[in-house]
């Protein structure tokens, strides 16, 4: 079962401290949902385990099946089974999605996979995100509409079936029609069982059709407020007004 | 036939057949400023060793005609004066040329391919190609170079009304080689002219593409994709010269420089003249920079002297590879060097994928391949 453990974690950017003691433990088979307002450190958490160069952790730990994350390089924490679904995915000039997919899955499998079979799986997964298959031939993200982004980044997390997803406000951007599409990958990937998934976001939206089991409230660089599914309903009414003290 | 001064600012351009109209240049020249002069084995100043070969294989489409000929060939020269002393150099010493015809509406079914190789870099040689594509016609050029020489030509290109020849020229030589090249492209009414350079291997190589129209409707697409490694000058020196209306050139340079002391320089002049209203233009230029100790000078020109431009533009920009990208490729389990070389090859291949010649194509994927796994 594989569990992602975040202890104490303490990260700064350009010597500004963002996260100020983050305690979480996301285990297969749960999905968490991280809600906050801007501004509060969200994305700089996803950032932080993705390992982003921009972003310095201070103190803390993070382990993925007990095996210690921050010692690890980028690449190595993806092959080690994390997966961070970005919010503002780049554009990679040059590079075809067909070209980039495959490369990633043989650098996550550690082999490269048959073209057949890889071409096969392809095809499938763009249909199930209603994708042109022509996309395949286009540049990673250049002239993609925001939907298509994200589509994309749901493509990669089936593909690549990490252990633990961060899917860092995947919702925003997108109309109702793509959000379902989106969440319904994010469904099939967690229906899976062996893994797990935090999902970061600001509206309570996404959360009708992706169903968290645990919610927590993020403000001021830490986690304020713990439950269940019923806490994403209470910010659906009252909004984050009354954590917008912990932040200070 | 003597000298003869266009009256444009940033040009004062001479042009001459013969090598003593022009004085031997010092490094202080404009035009002349960047060039290692003293790494041009004396192709600047006349104390070249003479009786240098490159040797040339031809690969002709059947539908054209290849020629060699000798000096006295009326049609030598007919498509572009010598414009700098290097180049009048090589029009003074060639001692026989080669002559490419595409006939009159032919449609050349295959490119025709120049294999052009040195063995001796110690003596300098000296090469003049001219190709001539009439009304109509169609072709592709492929200018192959490898080998080690000491070498200076003239290549022109008369392009035909509403011909279209597309050029690819590959300067792909072993690191001792020096190579001084001009390209000039004449079009002709509604002629469509496509160049791409391809330069890679060398010690010094500089290139000299240009194009000036001779009837309304001219297009003309001027293409590179160069890669520096240490120690190495590579140069592209671009001229678009508008003096006709509603023509239009594209040019678009891309490089990756590596290594102490690798050398990139890339001028594009464009000049829009007052007789040329609606002229089209746009040249853009790329560096990035790999490591440490590289050295990249990047200078458009865009001199306008008209009123009536239809678009007319330029950017230059040399950095490094952009962090987000590598991140987001190491985000998907690509290990760092396999994603370095995956950005760079993605932004070369923006220039090499239109190169529509599929096994020439593969060769310049591989060339650059070569060049990230050192």
């Amino acid at each position: 079962m594989a569990t992602l453990e975040i202890r104490d974690l303490h990260v700064t950017v350009a010597d500004k401290e963002i996260l100020k003691g983050v305690n979480l433990t996301v285990k297969a088979g749960e999905t968490h949902a991280i809600m906050g307002p801007n501004g509060s450190g969200k994305s700089t958490l996803a950032y932080a385990i993705a390992g982003h160069p921009k972003y310095t952790v201070t103190s803390g730990t993070v382990l993925l099946d007990g095996e210690d994350v921050l010692e690890m390089s980028v690449d190595e924490r993806a092959r080690a089974g994390l997966f961070l679904a970005m919010q503002y995915p780049v554009e990679v000039p040059g590079v075809s999605v067909a070209n980039f997919l495959r490369t990633a899955v043989t650098a996550v499998r550690g082999e490269a996979p048959k073209l057949r079979v890889f071409s096969k799986d392809l095809k499938e997964s763009m249909a199930k995100l209603q994708m042109d298959p022509a996309f395949a031939q286009r540049n990673v993200n250049e002239g993609f509409s925001g939907g298509e982004k994200k589509r994309h980044e749901i493509l990669q997390l089936e593909l690549l079936k990490p252990k633990i997803a961060v899917l860092d406000e995947t919702d925003s951007g997108l109309d109702v029609d793509a959000l379902k599409v989106v969440s319904e990958g994010v469904n099939r990937f967690s229906e899976e069982g062996e893994t797990g998934v935090l999902l970061i976001t600001h509206y309570t939206r996404i959360l009708r059709y992706v169903k968290p089991d645990f919610v927590h409230v993020f403000a001021g660089g830490k986690i304020v407020e713990e439950g269940g599914p019923e806490l994403a309903e209470i910010l659906e009414s009252e909004g984050y007004e009354k954590y917008a003290k912990a932040g200070v | 036939m003597g000298v003869e001064v266009k009256p444009v600012s940033t040009l004062s351009e001479r042009s001459s057949y013969d090598v003593a109209d022009f004085a031997v240049p010092t490094g202080r020249e404009e035009e002349w400023r960047f060039t290692p002069l003293r790494r041009l084995r004396g192709l600047h100043d006349g104390s070249a060793a003479p009786d240098g070969k490159v040797h040339l294989e031809v690969d002709a489409a059947p539908e054209v005609t290849v020629e060699t000929v000798g000096r006295d060939d009326p049609r030598l020269g007919s498509g572009y004066t010598p414009t700098d002393r290097v180049s009048a150099q090589a029009f003074s010493s060639f001692t026989s040329a080669t002559v490419i015809t595409v006939p009159r509406e032919a449609v050349a079914s295959v490119p025709t391919v120049l294999r052009l190789r040195g063995d001796d870099p110690g003596q300098a040689a000296y090469g003049h190609t001219t190709v001539i594509v009439e009304p109509f016609g169609r072709a592709t050029i492929v200018l192959d170079h490898s080998g080690s020489a000491t070498y200076a030509d003239n290549v022109e290109f008369l392009v035909g009304e509403q011909a279209s020849l597309t050029v690819v020229s590959v300067q792909d030589w072993a690191a001792d080689a020096v190579h001084v090249a001009h390209q000039h492209a004449r079009l002709a009414k509604d002629a469509k002219f496509t160049g791409f350079n391809v330069t890679l291997g060398g010690d010094v190589v500089r290139v000299r593409p240009s194009v000036s129209y001779h009837g309304q409707g001219g297009d003309a697409e001027l293409y590179g994709v160069y890669f520096v490694d240490a120690g190495q000058h590579l140069e592209h020196r671009l001229l678009a010269d508008h003096s006709v209306p509603n023509c239009k050139s594209r040019v678009d340079y891309r490089g990756a420089l590596q290594g102490e002391d690798a050398h990139a320089v890339w001028i594009g002049d464009v000049v829009i003249r007052a007789e040329a209203e609606g002229t089209d233009t746009y040249e853009l230029n790329r560096n990035l920079v790999l490591t440490d100790g590289t050295r990249v000078d990047s200078v458009p020109n865009l001199e306008i002297l008209t009123g009536e431009v239809a678009g007319a533009g330029h950017a230059s920009a040399s950095g490094r590879l952009d962090e987000e990208h590598l991140f987001y490729l190491q985000a998907r389990g690509i290990p760092a060097d396999d994603a370095k070389r995956m950005v760079v090859r993605g932004y070369l291949n923006q220039i090499v994928q239109r190169i529509e010649v599929d096994e020439l194509r593969a060769r310049v994927e591989a060339a650059i391949d070569a060049e990230l796994t050192r």
